[in-house]
């Protein structure tokens, strides 16, 4: 059954607390999720106060400033610093997002700073994604055709090429999948609305072949079922997409070929 | 000790998944019209005594609907508790337990109701 307490080693505790420099003028308060896998200890929330004057515009910046100036041992994911890599996926201020472009300003009162839901922690704010880059390897994200390419090419005419838009943009933050609570529940048979959204893109693109045997792959109660239309996906989406409704059109496509 | 990809693969697709999701859409199609007449039949038999509502039951109409919509009510409903188990009850032995009991409630009830129906529309 469902677990609806925390399991012991588990529930955070209030952590350190790094005060700002007395002559910083606008200060704000970021609570970072601290886990440490090598003292055993339970998680803790410490809190950065940060002089925003001497601070980037981004929750990133912030974090950055952190690790540089405060607390080395912060662990996180980052790298491009424009959300087109999708490292920096935490959940802020109770929402999932990409650190570097959610602006500071948009956050009321303190800033909090955890992991992405559900998923295993690895070090503060690193999870375990090895269960989601396999169920992304299991779709098989590649162009699957067995004609040969004419002219050395595959052509698409704009029409066919439009219907990637809204699914090609992903960037495989996980955002969206660790906000589904059906993904919650299931993870291991349920693949999540960031890889069914990603099954979508290949199976609407018109230059694959293997659309059937895609389609056959997801016919399952677990795997592509377990969507209730819950929509957290769609909400929390960091670059505006909808997964949701590339799930509804899994399912659409589903119903037609019965 | 399995891989990822290996436990993501598992045993497979059951490829019946479509069925059982177009047999929900078809059947909440069916109970938009049967819930508004039943409500509607509810409504107007309000006060009615047990001969009004024989006489009533006993139009053709009146216990063709009223069996349909049990029978739909039930399959709908054993078809959304089976969704509901799946989703939150993970050891196998008390899911498997709790979806035949889901099953054989909804066919006991449904055949229950439905037979309840025919008798008062039909019998002595």
């Amino acid at each position: 059954m469902v677990e609806f307490s925390l399991p012991p080693g588990s529930k955070v505790r209030p952590g350190r607390t790094y005060k700002a420099a007395a002559d910083a003028a606008r200060i704000k308060r970021f609570n970072v999720y601290r886990y440490d896998p090598d003292t055993g200890d339970n998680p803790r929330l410490d809190t950065f106060e940060i002089d925003l004057d001497a601070c980037g515009p981004m929750v990133l910046d912030a974090l950055l400033k952190i690790k540089d100036e405060v607390d080395t041992t912060l662990a996180f994911r980052r790298s491009c610093r424009e959300g087109v890599c999708g490292s920096c996926a935490f959940n802020i201020d109770g929402t999932n997002t990409l650190a570097c472009i959610k602006p500071i300003d948009e956050v009321p009162g303190d800033v909090k700073i955890y992991p992405l839901p559900h998923m295993a922690v690895v070090k503060d704010l690193v999870v375990d994604l090895s269960l989601a880059y396999a169920q992304y390897a299991a779709i098989k994200p590649w162009l699957q055709a067995d004609s040969a390419a004419a002219d050395g090419e595959r052509c698409q005419s704009p029409e066919e090429r439009a219907k990637l838009d809204g699914s090609w943009e992903c960037v495989l933050c996980f955002c969206c999948q660790t906000s589904c609570p059906s993904y919650w529940w299931n993870e291991e048979k349920y693949l999540g609305p960031a890889i069914l959204l990603q099954a979508y893109r290949w199976i609407a693109d018109s230059r694959d072949e293997h659309t059937a045997e895609r389609l056959d792959f997801l016919d399952d109660p677990f795997r592509l079922y377990r969507c209730h239309t819950i929509m957290n996906c769609t909400s929390t989406c960091p670059k505006d997409l909808n997964p949701g409704k590339a799930i509804a059109e899994i399912k659409k496509l589903q119903a037609q070929r019965r | 000790m399995r891989s990822p990809l290996g436990r993501v693969r598992g045993v497979g697709s059951t490829g019946e998944a479509t069925a059982h999701f177009w047999a929900q859409r078809m059947t909440s199609l069916a109970l938009i019209p049967l819930s508004l007449w039943f409500v509607f039949a509810a409504l107007t038999l309000v006060g009615a005594d047990h001969a009004t509502f024989k006489a009533w039951l006993g139009h053709h109409g009146n216990v063709l609907l009223m069996v349909l919509f049990v029978a739909v009510l039930f399959h709908h409903a054993q078809l959304g508790l089976q969704m509901v188990i799946e989703d939150y009850v993970h050891a196998e032995g008390a899911k498997l337990a709790s979806l035949i009991a889901v099953k054989f409630a909804a066919v006991l009830c449904g055949a229950s109701c439905a037979l309840a129906a025919l008798n008062l529309a039909y019998g002595g």
